[in-house]
């Protein structure tokens, strides 16, 4: 797809669950520094795509690797430590922790372990640009969904990722927000993330894609550049149904 | 942080001269109040490191009683052909080891299946005793007899509690104390956070567990006699539950807080009333779970936040 090796090349992959088969011979090359753009019906597979990528479940067959190196097999918490990082469809926070803490962690554990005295300055740049500097020392459980999405990045973040996967991380976010969620996308990529998000928001898939794909009942049917992709027929009648096309 | 530290440094000296004046107790003491103190440094290093584990983690076990009579039935076991050191040494070793093959095959449960495995794990351990004293050695007591008086006890009981609270205090601000809580919070965001889960609750499960081998060996030394049951007493679990909740978890020094007065309270009531020790232990559980669910730490919490705005005017809410 590129002329050098991609970042994270996924080749063959497949899962079923009992009879169903979520996701079948998945191909897809995220190049560095890029963000990649995985769409399609609910139920298509994307989510389970990216369990099987960060160690949450085993794969039936194929490979994932980053940077060459072979994740399959590799239980979560190794993935982390390789530096693909995620957040997840149904917003996942600690309740009990602070802001302050539930972003902490991401960094004690992550890809360059540290212990909480050595972390403290580096946490609260991370807070200040994800703009959550003034709830720092808030519990999880009384953040707004937009503040716990923001939590979840910087967690992510804190990881220290050179992939960053997104489940439907603009979901639910007003017009407004989705401004600055789009913005703080950009610049992470910026900072040399790449990123793959799985996002039903069109509005930011082509304010931030470089390629999208097209998944639908466990397959890809479709891959290319935003425009083209979403004005692709079969797309059209798939996914985004008569009147968003 | 340095700051905070720099404006406590009067809790060193004070926590030593706490030590000290504990460590000299049994000089000034009754013999029934020095078996009182054993009991409550007993439960407090077995509450304190249950609530490190099973408080932090949420994986409620009930195999307290279980490492406990290992404990004690290493004593029981090997005091006659080994020094007592050595016998002591060895009880938290075999409590470790096996709390790690129990860990690494249980701990992937959830739940309540965690919690009735362990219970479960108890009652095991008691049968195939049970079963080898009865098969093997055709008794089913034994003596113990070990020239231990109650201050060495004693002594040996404050030993363990300074050193597994201060084990609790360093662990729980360290990344060990932050995997726990964050295992505790949701397993799946510590696994995707980079934690090795299954290493961390395992280890800890057995570093506990090791603790309360410890003192079922020490506390051994006061009987003459054990058999299974009173070495697997099943209802220590649960004792050892309640007080860490009473206490309050989440502090390294609140399952103390539960231990202290539960253990005054059960001492009254299998005083008083032998008969209904049970319905008093139930009652207990059901006032603590219902009326203090932070325990007393969340009490002193409330507390404070009450009264700390209006002793400093001006930095109210």
């Amino acid at each position: 797809m590129t002329a050098t090796a991609p970042l994270l090349a996924i080749r063959g992959l497949r899962k079923s669950f009992g009879g169903l088969q979520a996701v079948h011979g998945f191909d897809l090359d995220v190049p560095e520094g890029s963000i990649v753009g995985l769409i399609g019906p609910n139920g298509s597979g994307k989510t389970t795509v990216l369990n099987l990528v960060t160690g949450e479940i085993a794969p039936d067959g194929g490979t994932v690797q980053l940077d060459g190196r072979e994740m399959i097999g590799l239980p979560a918490f190794r993935v982390c430590r390789a530096r693909i990082a995620r957040t997840f469809q149904l917003v996942r926070i600690l309740p009990g922790m602070t802001t302050r803490e539930n972003v902490l962690i991401g960094r004690l554990f992550g890809a360059a372990p540290t212990t909480p005295r050595h972390a403290g300055r580096e946490i609260d740049a991370l807070l200040d640009r994800v703009g959550l500097a003034d709830r720092a020392d808030q519990a999880g459980a009384q953040l707004t969904y937009i503040d716990q999405k923001r939590v979840e990045l910087a967690r992510a973040l804190a990881t220290q990722p050179r992939l960053l996967l997104l489940d439907e991380w603009l979901a639910g976010l007003n017009p407004a927000e989705l401004q600055i969620g789009i913005e703080l996308i950009r610049r992470i990529r910026g900072e040399g993330v790449a990123i793959v998000m799985i996002e039903h928001v069109m509005e930011a898939i082509r304010a931030l894609c470089d390629h999208v794909v097209v998944m639908s009942a466990g397959g890809l049917i479709a891959s290319g550049a935003p425009d083209a992709v979403l004005h692709d027929p079969e797309v059209a009648r798939v996914y985004l149904g008569d009147d968003d096309a | 942080m340095a700051d905070r530290l720099a404006a406590r440094w009067w809790i060193v000296p004070v926590t030593a001269a706490g030590i000290a004046f504990l460590a000299a107790l049994p000089l000034m003491v009754s013999a029934y109040t020095v078996s009182l103190l054993i009991s409550m440094l007993a439960y407090t290093s077995l509450a304190t490191s249950w609530a490190f584990f099973s408080g932090t983690t949420r994986y409620i076990s009930l195999a307290t009683a279980a490492f406990v009579g290992i404990g004690t039935y290493t004593v029981a076991l090997l005091s006659d052909h080994l020094p007592l050191a050595v016998v002591l040494a060895i009880a938290p070793v075999v409590g470790f080891v096996i709390a790690l093959g129990v860990g690494l095959s249980t701990l992937r449960l959830s739940g309540v299946y965690f919690v009735i495995f362990t219970f479960g794990l108890a009652e095991l351990i008691k049968q195939l005793v049970i079963w080898y004293e009865i098969n093997q050695t055709k008794t089913l007591a034994r003596y113990i007899f070990v020239n231990a008086s109650g201050t060495l006890i004693y002594e040996l009981l404050l030993a363990t509690a300074v050193v597994v609270i201060s084990g609790v205090w360093w662990f729980s601000r360290a990344r060990l104390g932050y995997a726990l809580r964050v295992i505790g919070e949701d397993e799946m965001v510590a696994r995707h956070s980079g934690i090795d889960t299954t290493r961390v609750k395992v280890l800890v499960f057995a570093a506990t567990s090791a603790v309360m081998s410890l003192v079922g060996a020490v506390l051994s030394l006061r009987y003459t006699y054990v058999d299974p049951n009173i070495g697997f007493n099943s209802l220590v679990s649960f004792q050892v539950l309640i007080m860490a909740l009473l206490g309050g978890i989440g502090r390294p020094w609140g399952p103390a807080l539960g231990a202290i007065p539960l253990v005054l309270l059960f001492e009254l009531l299998s005083g008083t009333f032998p008969h209904y020790f049970s319905i008093a232990l139930g009652i207990c559980f059901v006032v603590i779970v219902y009326f203090l669910p932070g325990g007393v730490m969340g009490l002193i919490d409330r507390g404070r936040k009450w009264l700390l705005p209006a002793l400093r005017p001006g930095r109210g809410p």
